[in-house]
């Protein structure tokens, strides 16, 4: 093996049933290295990382590390431990009702009795060596998340680690607990740690990674140096557009709702999740929240609907202040939200797609007014046929039908309530193509027949630019730039979001 | 015939909950005819009231089938269960025995004050109950073992009297039998409640509200469902059931005993609901399943009865029964048996399918 270098991965190939979600990925690491791995979602990061910690096997594909001979095939987590390759996840997956030294060598002492003098002195010695503010004693639970992080990478490394795994371990912590991290990182690179950081904040990987490898679609984009790696460019090959060329303005876009009546204002509003913002839409208008993954997009629109503890902003509905602060009060106003975790907050598996679909209009109607079951089953059928929902019956449990399914049951129960004002988070995450479509079309018919206002938010920035009059711009949790018109194009947006030269909002 | 075929089967998977109680319990009562072909047979006595097995376990199951149907609405919402449904219906009866002493025991007017008085007590410790488990957040269990182990004392604080026995004609009318009415008054009044919970279910949206709050609280919350209302709702209507099961109890006895009246109920009430099919994690629920669950539990009590069972030793003989059921409705055994059952129904299929002529060995067929 080359000099310095710790781990090659070739060919990478593995297939899920009707996907290929790995198609041919190389991937190298060195020593000593901090190397970005990004890609938009469902780019493959994640099953490249399950595929080096021994959750999936690899359908092809050879795995070389340092100091082994030949190719690896690693079977499970233990066994990626045992090599050497340690991986710390988005969630903390400690235990926090125990101490940090427990923390950092629990399941790893043999025999039954646990030395606890030696423990606690290892551990201190450890954390002091890395810098870590914990003490050995203290409950893990009591330390703030950053230093939680910092335990669960010092419990990685501790093993003989070659491979550092980070994935997304930035995105909960605040700014200055992102320093302290880094300066883990950079601690542990000097060591000769090789780490692969997982991560969506751009920012970020230009603040401390040496090279990134983007992968886009199951497929490897390129290898490139940071320092050398243009920002814009970076987003423009994680969302595989180039950067010229691509002016082709989306379909016939009508200026016209700039100037219908504005529906819905929002000045200075802020929930428990987001900053203060401006938002404003117009009557028959579809507009978007676009950004990167975590630009605070989803936040906004749930700050709209109340979804999160609305902290305060004035709201205009129609010309009339209004006070929404619960989403039964965003409903009664005229407000639908499809949420973005369809099987978090969207879908009641255990019930039926009838009581699915029926459940925020006979909230609506009040408790104790239920609809009869004839009613129920008109209103279910109407909207099954409409949205041509695949169940055998409406009877049967929304969790079993597929993804797409589900969320046009979803659509249905807005539907079904006629709001003035849909928000629609993410429709099309993670449904096939022809429902994608339909959803698209279905979106561009409600504003223009009916009307009716949409916000549209959606990861895929063409299907953005093809249903949006007007995009408005977020990075890092800011509003950075708002789109109309002729500057609906694909370049701008990333210009935008890469933070070249749009006029700021606030 | 497809269509018919697919409408039974329809059927047949909305009301599979019902077998969960219902095979146990056609098992039991065939295991009673064996021993005792009369079993089933109801006379009427001197006394001119109904009697025999099947009106005593229905009368018996009484308290604990009030308890249930309510225990059952906590299970879905909260996804826990309250343990202390036992100490509160002591302190409805000691409620309901502390009005009827203070006015004259034999008028209309204090016996129902008397359980209005249980009542309010109860639901207000409902209340408590599930403001612990909407507000606080506190698991069920732990949230109710406050009022289960110092609901008893607080009881004997209302009764004030050591020794509180009572008599009186109404009372004992009511709790006992109605003059000319043969049907023993607490399986009236257990129809009375079942009818409640009926209406409640048909003219409110309780049932929904609870199912939806119990499988998905984020998704009811961003529905406009108020989940924390719906958890303290089940509770206070829980409330209500222990008070009228502790006024049940209260009369019959026509005396108050704070250690021991309904002692362990919550622990029955528990497993009929388990026996009935419901998922103590919460969520979709069946009244009817549960109320089931609870006659089978009676069956098994009586049963055990029959068999002279030494008092003792009924409890260790009634585990053993429980185990086999639950082992039974478990996920793992309901999944073989589905399996068993569709490759069944695949050979039948087979064997029916034209061409596949019956004495036709079955060799090149996998």
């Amino acid at each position: 093996m080359e000099n310095g270098i710790v781990l090659t991965m070739r060919g990478i190939s593995i297939s899920f049933p009707g996907v290929k979600a790995l198609d041919r990925v190389d991937f190298t690491l060195r020593q000593g290295e901090i190397h970005a791995l990004m890609g938009e979602n469902g780019a493959g990061k994640s099953t490249l990382i399950k595929v080096l910690t021994g959750v999936y096997a690899r359908d092809e594909g050879t795995i070389e590390l340092d100091g082994v001979p030949g190719t690896v095939t690693i079977h499970s987590p233990q066994e990626a431990q045992k090599l050497g390759i340690s991986t710390v996840y988005q969630e903390i997956t400690l235990c926090p009702n125990l101490t940090v030294a427990e923390n950092l060598y629990i399941g790893r002492q043999k025999g039954v009795s646990v030395p606890w003098k030696k423990m606690n002195r290892d551990a201190a010695a450890l954390l002091d060596s890395l810098g870590i503010p914990a003490r050995p004693r203290q409950m893990l639970s009591s330390c703030s998340l950053a230093v939680q992080q910092m335990v669960a990478i010092a419990r990685a490394v501790d093993t003989q680690c070659k491979v550092l795994i980070l994935d997304e371990p930035t995105s909960s912590l605040d700014e200055k607990e992102v320093e302290m991290l880094f300066k883990l990182m950079r601690d542990l690179k000097a060591r000769g740690v090789g780490i692969i950081f997982v991560t969506h904040f751009l920012e970020q990987v230009y603040e401390v990674s040496d090279r990134i490898t983007v992968l886009r679609n199951g497929q490897l984009v390129g290898e490139y140096e940071t320092a050398s790696l243009p920002q814009v460019e970076l987003v423009s090959k994680m969302m595989g557009k180039e950067l010229e060329g691509l002016s082709q303005v989306s379909a016939s876009q009508d200026e016209e709702a700039e100037q219908a009546e504005v529906l819905y204002q929002a000045e200075g509003l802020s929930s428990s999740e987001s900053k203060p913002f401006d938002f404003r839409i117009h009557k028959g208008e579809v507009n978007g929240f676009t950004g990167l993954l975590g630009s605070g997009r989803s936040e906004c629109v749930r700050a709209i609907f109340a979804a999160d503890r609305v902290t305060g902003g004035k709201v205009i509905m129609d010309g009339k202040v209004v006070r929404i602060t619960k989403p039964i009060k965003a409903m009664k106003n005229g407000i639908g939200y499809l949420p973005e975790d369809r099987k978090r907050d969207g879908i009641i598996a255990d019930l039926s797609v009838r009581e699915n679909i029926i459940l925020a209009l006979q909230v609506m109607k009040g408790f104790f007014r239920p609809f009869s079951r004839k009613a129920a089953e008109a209103f279910a059928d109407e909207y099954i046929k409409a949205l041509d929902i695949k169940t055998a019956s409406s009877d049967t449990p929304v969790g079993s039908l597929s993804g797409g399914n589900q969320q046009k049951v979803i659509l249905a129960r807005w539907l079904l309530t006629h709001p003035k004002y849909l928000i629609l988070d993410e429709p099309t995450r993670g449904i096939d193509i022809g429902t994608k479509t339909e959803i698209q079309r279905l979106v561009l018919d409600l504003s223009r027949e009916e009307g009716m206002s949409i916000t549209f938010i959606s990861s895929e920035i063409e299907e953005m630019l093809r249903t949006c009059s007007r995009l408005i711009v977020m990075r890092d949790r800011h509003i950075v730039g708002e789109l109309k018109g002729s500057q609906l194009t694909q370049d701008q947006v990333m210009y935008t979001i890469a933070g070249g030269g749009n006029e700021r909002a606030d | 015939m497809q269509t018919k075929k697919g409408k039974g089967a329809a059927f047949l998977r909305r009301h599979a909950q019902l077998l969960i109680p219902l095979i146990p319990l056609v098992i039991l009562i065939v295991f009673n005819l064996i021993l005792n072909p009369a079993f089933l047979e109801i006379r009427i006595n001197e006394a001119g009231s109904l009697s025999g097995y099947p009106i005593s376990i229905f009368n018996n199951a009484t308290e604990l089938v009030i308890i249930v149907l309510g225990m059952t609405l906590v299970t879905a919402v909260s996804g826990g269960q309250d343990i202390s449904v036992g100490a509160l219906a002591a302190i409805g009866g000691a409620a309901f025995y502390r009005v009827l002493k203070m006015g004259n025991m034999e008028s209309a007017g204090t016996v129902l004050l008397a359980v209005l008085a249980a009542l309010g007590i109860t639901m207000l410790f409902g209340a408590f109950n599930g403001t612990l488990v909407s507000v606080f957040r506190i698991q069920p269990m732990i949230a109710t073992l406050i009022l289960f182990s110092c609901g008893r004392s607080i009881a004997y604080w209302i009764a004030v009297d050591p020794n509180a026995t009572f008599e009186s004609k109404l009372v004992s009318n009511l709790a006992v039998n109605l003059p000319g009415i043969p049907i023993p008054t607490p399986i009236l009044i257990c129809a009375v409640v079942g009818l409640l919970f009926f209406l409640m279910m048909k003219f409110t949206n309780l049932g929904l509200y609870a199912q939806a709050v119990g499988i998905n609280q984020s998704a009811s919350n961003l529905n406009g469902i108020n989940a924390t209302r719906m958890k303290l709702l089940a509770f206070v209507i829980l409330g209500a059931c222990c008070a009228v099961a502790g006024f049940i109890r209260t009369s019959r006895l026509q005396l108050i005993s704070y250690e021991k009246q309904l002692l362990d109920i919550e622990m029955d009430a528990i497993l009929a609901v388990a026996i009935g099919g419901n998922s103590l994690g919460g969520g979709k629920f069946s009244l009817v399943s549960s109320v089931l669950g609870a006659y089978t539990f009676q069956t098994l009590t009586t049963t055990l009865d029959v068999l002279k069972i030494k008092s003792t030793d009924i409890r260790a003989y009634k585990a053993m029964v429980i185990i086999l059921l639950v082992v039974l409705a478990s996920a793992p055994v309901k999944k073989l048996i589905s399996r068993l059952w569709a490759r069944l129904r695949s050979r039948e299929a087979r064997g029916a399918a034209p061409g596949a002529g019956a004495g036709t060995p079955e060799k090149g067929v996998q």
